[in-house]
């Protein structure tokens, strides 16, 4: 990735200079592929880079016939959806309630495919009933994506969760991924319900309420594939323009997004990295206690404290389960998610640059006299508007976004402390308490022996 | 505790056992250089130290390592590290202690001072020394000897040893110890002339011999069965705790990255710049925090790895025992079928079959002197036998007294000590949890403040 320096802050680590980066002769030493990794936190975490990048593609082979054993659970920490609320830019109470679950799996001829059902509560005019119930796969969630981006070429679309599986989770594809993948796509679709603007769009009412085939066909409205396309290949060349007369606030924006990218991938690449390590060290754990209690039948006087260190140590266990899990629902999807929006963020800047560079040509072509210029003066009065309303937009949107963030990055980061401290203290607890139960063993007996 | 240690070995003929001689046969010499020093005493008995002299008034360390090159036995160059020992007597008025004795020794003769108490004290569960190599070793720990970790860690285990040889009431009345910590030179020699190497390797080739004994005590086979398991649940423990140690510490060094990214984003952040630089320390913080809990739990991995090397000295003390033991049902009977032969030769009967009785028969009968003279053999052969037997038995019973007090001794020490160790884990793990409670709480707020 990049090859920069940390900050030049004194920063210890406190590793050693030059000891064991992955030695280990000794006749016990630790598995192979741990003292590999290991050494690799020595080094730069963009090492990660490597053997997490690479993409699979779905294998929609999978079968999913237990899906239907999901039941639905509140599929946000309370936190965040408080805070959702409250970044609402009307006084008004929150009058869109929507929720995804129940993910089932449907087979038909040509593939296999995941449906989750949305239901939605409203007390909105505009919308026929106050429920909704519909059943939707990814690949609607995609096209009202992109809907919302053709509408909105400058505003900050919520991220949807990624197209394909991450390297590595093949394994767990029927729980864990089904699971991230619905928690995320209620996330999507909350995070347009509380967008002042985006909740408003058509096609994301369209979504919500209508019945399968009336999707199927207002979706054919849309403008075609190829026309897409070609859009797209435009769109570079003129993003490439946009960039040089960039305003100068756009700039700083671009460079925060530059910046927070690179970071906020580190950050994920790092929590999960923890989680990982965290359940190799769970493994082991669970096999540490249990030897104790083995020694402990071969002992007379020392089976006590034997058996007591071995019921501390399974309990420093659990709670070390615990703390894996809340870190997982807490952190990682946030951190995510977070990732999503920073490329999301890059393509906003893009269209944003694309816009203004259609300006900027005419502008040119105006001075060039190239063409009539009386149509070219409408044309880039037009123009001019639409580079000021998505600007604007952008602004707006700006904000309202890193104040999201800052609220979301602070409350996920805040919980994952809460987590760890309240894991330990869960363990000094046990520990103290074996500890005491020794010491007044020892008092009982010495007093035994006076007597 | 005091004993007077009776030299078991010391009139046994057989060579199924190995023979010991006087331990202090060839230490006249030494004896006579420190005769003016006035610490050995007791009538003629050059071997032991007033006992009372070593437990009140030496206090012994050793204090330093140090690296050294010099030539080998096959004059190659190599590296060792050396251990000064310094020996310090405490005054009896005021407490303050004084060096008395101080000098270098390294590893091998630690090792030779070992082997000569095994070979003189088999009915003692002797102390065992530190780990000649690093084992059960997680990354961190290189499996080097050079290593300054190592070497340190080993440099303890070796001041253990010698407390612990020192503070056995038998052991620290040896002389070939007491010269060791006052006698450099020549200190070699001196275990040397002993001529425990002879009966090292005798002793060596016994202890892993196959037989079986008929009538064990049972105490002992079951002491056996105990100090395998023991040897086998300490190494299963060890080895696991390696491997958490290991894991743990990924955990805590994988959150130091979360400090230098923070740091990087807070560059860019207006806000929450001041939240996530000072978050970032604390990461710092607790992934550097590991190395200070892993080096303390390696000491805890020391004192269980002491007993597991006990568990080998206890296996040892077993082992004579069923050799002595097997010794004297040999004995016994050999003793028994020359009985035998020799009612048989003056009845003459023949029940069992000897090669005389065969050749006998193939040769013709031998003459009554003949028989006459075979009879006064066997008679005394009879005679000799049951005086061995006799001594047999005794010196059996007593080794069994002084090692069964040897070993209600060391049962004791071992629960005393492993206990005190468990709890000194129960201990750590607890700073390690409030450690813990402090970065988290301190990075909490830094968060919440962002």
């Amino acid at each position: 990735m990049e090859g920069e320096c940390r900050a030049p802050q004194a920063r210890s680590s406190g590793l050693p200079a030059g000891g064991g980066g992955g030695e280990s002769p000794g006749v016990d030493g630790p598995l192979p592929g741990s003292s590999g990794s290991s050494a690799l936190l020595q080094a730069e975490v963009l090492d990660l880079d490597e053997d997490e990048d690479d993409l699979e593609v779905f294998s929609k082979d999978a079968s999913l016939m237990d899906m239907n054993s999901f039941s639905p659970v509140m599929p946000t920490s309370p936190l965040s959806m408080i805070n959702q609320v409250k970044f609402e830019d009307e006084p008004d109470l929150k009058d869109l309630f929507i929720t995804v679950d129940e993910p089932e799996s449907h087979v038909t001829t040509i593939e296999t495919f995941i449906t989750y059902r949305i239901i939605t509560k409203t007390s909105r005019g505009e919308f026929d009933s106050s429920e909704f119930e519909v059943r939707r796969r990814y690949q609607d969630f995609l096209w009202l994506k992109e809907r919302l981006e053709e509408a909105h070429p400058t505003l900050i679309i919520p991220p949807l969760p990624e197209k394909f599986i991450v390297k590595g989770m093949v394994e767990r594809f029927n729980d864990d991924f089904i699971e991230t993948r619905r928690k995320a796509l209620h996330k999507f679709l909350n995070r347009i319900a509380d967008h002042p603007t985006l909740t408003f769009n058509e096609d994301f009412k369209v979504f919500l309420t209508a019945q399968a085939w009336e999707l199927s066909s207002h979706k054919k409205q849309g403008p075609g594939l190829l026309s897409r396309m070609g859009q797209t290949v435009r769109a570079v060349a003129l993003s490439m323009r946009g960039v040089k007369s960039r305003p100068e606030e756009f700039m700083e924006m671009n460079n925060f997004i530059e910046i927070f990218s690179q970071k906020i991938n580190l950050i994920d690449k790092i929590s999960q990295r923890i989680c990982k390590e965290e359940r190799e060290y769970f493994d082991e754990m669970k096999e540490y206690g249990p030897i104790h209690i083995l020694w402990s039948a071969s002992e007379e006087d020392l089976a006590d404290t034997l058996k007591g260190v071995a019921s501390c140590i399974d309990r420093c266990c659990k709670a070390t389960e615990k703390r894996m899990s809340g870190l997982s629902e807490a952190l990682l999807p946030v951190v995510h998610e977070y990732v999503l929006y920073s490329e999301m963020l890059m393509g906003v800047m893009k269209r944003r640059d694309q816009i203004q560079a259609e300006l900027d040509s005419k502008v040119e072509a105006l001075t060039s006299k190239k063409a009539d210029t009386d149509l070219l003066t409408e044309e880039i009065g037009k123009l001019e508007d639409k580079v000021e309303c998505a600007n604007n937009a952008l602004k707006a949107d700006w904000e309202r976004w890193k104040q999201n963030m800052q609220n979301d990055i602070k409350s996920a980061f805040t919980d994952m402390a809460e987590e760890n401290i309240h894991s330990y203290e869960q363990c000094l607890a046990t520990w103290e308490s074996f500890l005491t139960s020794q010491t007044d063993l020892h008092l009982e007996e010495a007093s035994e022996d006076k007597s | 505790m005091e004993q007077a240690v009776p030299d078991p070995e010391r009139r046994l003929q057989p060579a199924t056992l190995e023979p010991l001689g006087h331990p202090d046969a060839g230490l006249e010499s030494a004896v006579g250089e420190e005769a003016e020093g006035a610490r050995d005493e007791g009538p003629g008995d050059g071997t032991m130290m007033e006992n009372n002299f070593w437990l009140k008034k030496i206090e012994i360390s050793v204090s330093e390592a140090e690296k050294r090159t010099g030539r080998n036995a096959m004059n190659m160059q190599e590296t060792y590290t050396a251990y000064l020992i310094e020996t310090r007597s405490v005054e009896h008025i005021d407490g303050q202690s004084v060096l008395t004795d101080s000098l270098w020794r390294r590893y091998s003769e630690f090792e030779l001072l070992r082997n000569y108490l095994l070979v003189y004290y088999p009915h003692i569960v002797v102390p065992p020394l530190p780990e000649k190599r690093a084992e059960f070793v997680w990354h961190k720990l290189s499996a080097d000897n050079m290593d300054p970790d190592f070497v340190e860690r080993r440099r303890i285990g070796l001041e253990n040893f010698l407390l612990r040889v020192a503070s056995h009431p038998i052991l620290c009345r040896d002389k070939i110890f007491y010269l060791f910590l006052t006698q450099e030179g020549n200190w070699k020699e001196t275990v040397n002339e002993t001529g425990f190497q002879l009966k090292a390797d005798s002793r060596l080739k016994a202890l892993n011999a196959t037989f079986r004994v008929k009538n064990p005590d049972k105490r002992f086979t079951e002491l056996k069965h105990y100090s395998d398991e023991l040897q086998s649940v300490i190494s299963h423990l060890l080895r696991v705790r390696a491997r958490v140690a290991d894991r743990l510490y990924g955990v805590y060094k994988v959150h130091g990255n979360y400090g230098r990214v923070f740091s990087e984003w807070s560059a860019i952040e207006k806000e929450m710049g001041d939240g996530l630089q000072s978050a970032g320390h604390h990461m710092d913080v607790y992934a550097s925090s590991i190395d200070d809990i892993l080096e303390d739990e390696e000491h805890y991995a020391d004192q269980l790895k002491e007993y597991l090397f006990y568990a080998e000295a206890l296996r040892a003390v077993c082992r004579k025992h069923e050799l002595m033991q097997y010794d004297l049902e040999m004995a016994a009977q050999d003793l028994a079928s020359k009985k035998q032969q020799c009612e048989e030769l003056a009845t003459g009967t023949v029940r069992t079959f000897s090669l005389k009785g065969m050749t006998t028969k193939l040769f013709g009968q031998e003459t009554p002197e003949q028989r006459e003279a075979r009879i006064k053999v066997l008679e005394e052969q009879i005679n000799e036998g049951e005086q061995q037997l006799k001594s047999k038995n005794q010196e059996g019973r007593e080794f069994v007294k002084n090692a069964w007090a040897d070993i209600e001794r060391f049962k004791e020490q071992k629960n005393h000590d492993l206990k005190e160790a468990l709890i000194s884990y129960a201990v750590m793990q607890i700073s390690m949890c409030k450690k813990g409670i402090q970065v988290w709480t301190n990075a909490k707020e830094c968060f919440s403040k962002m």
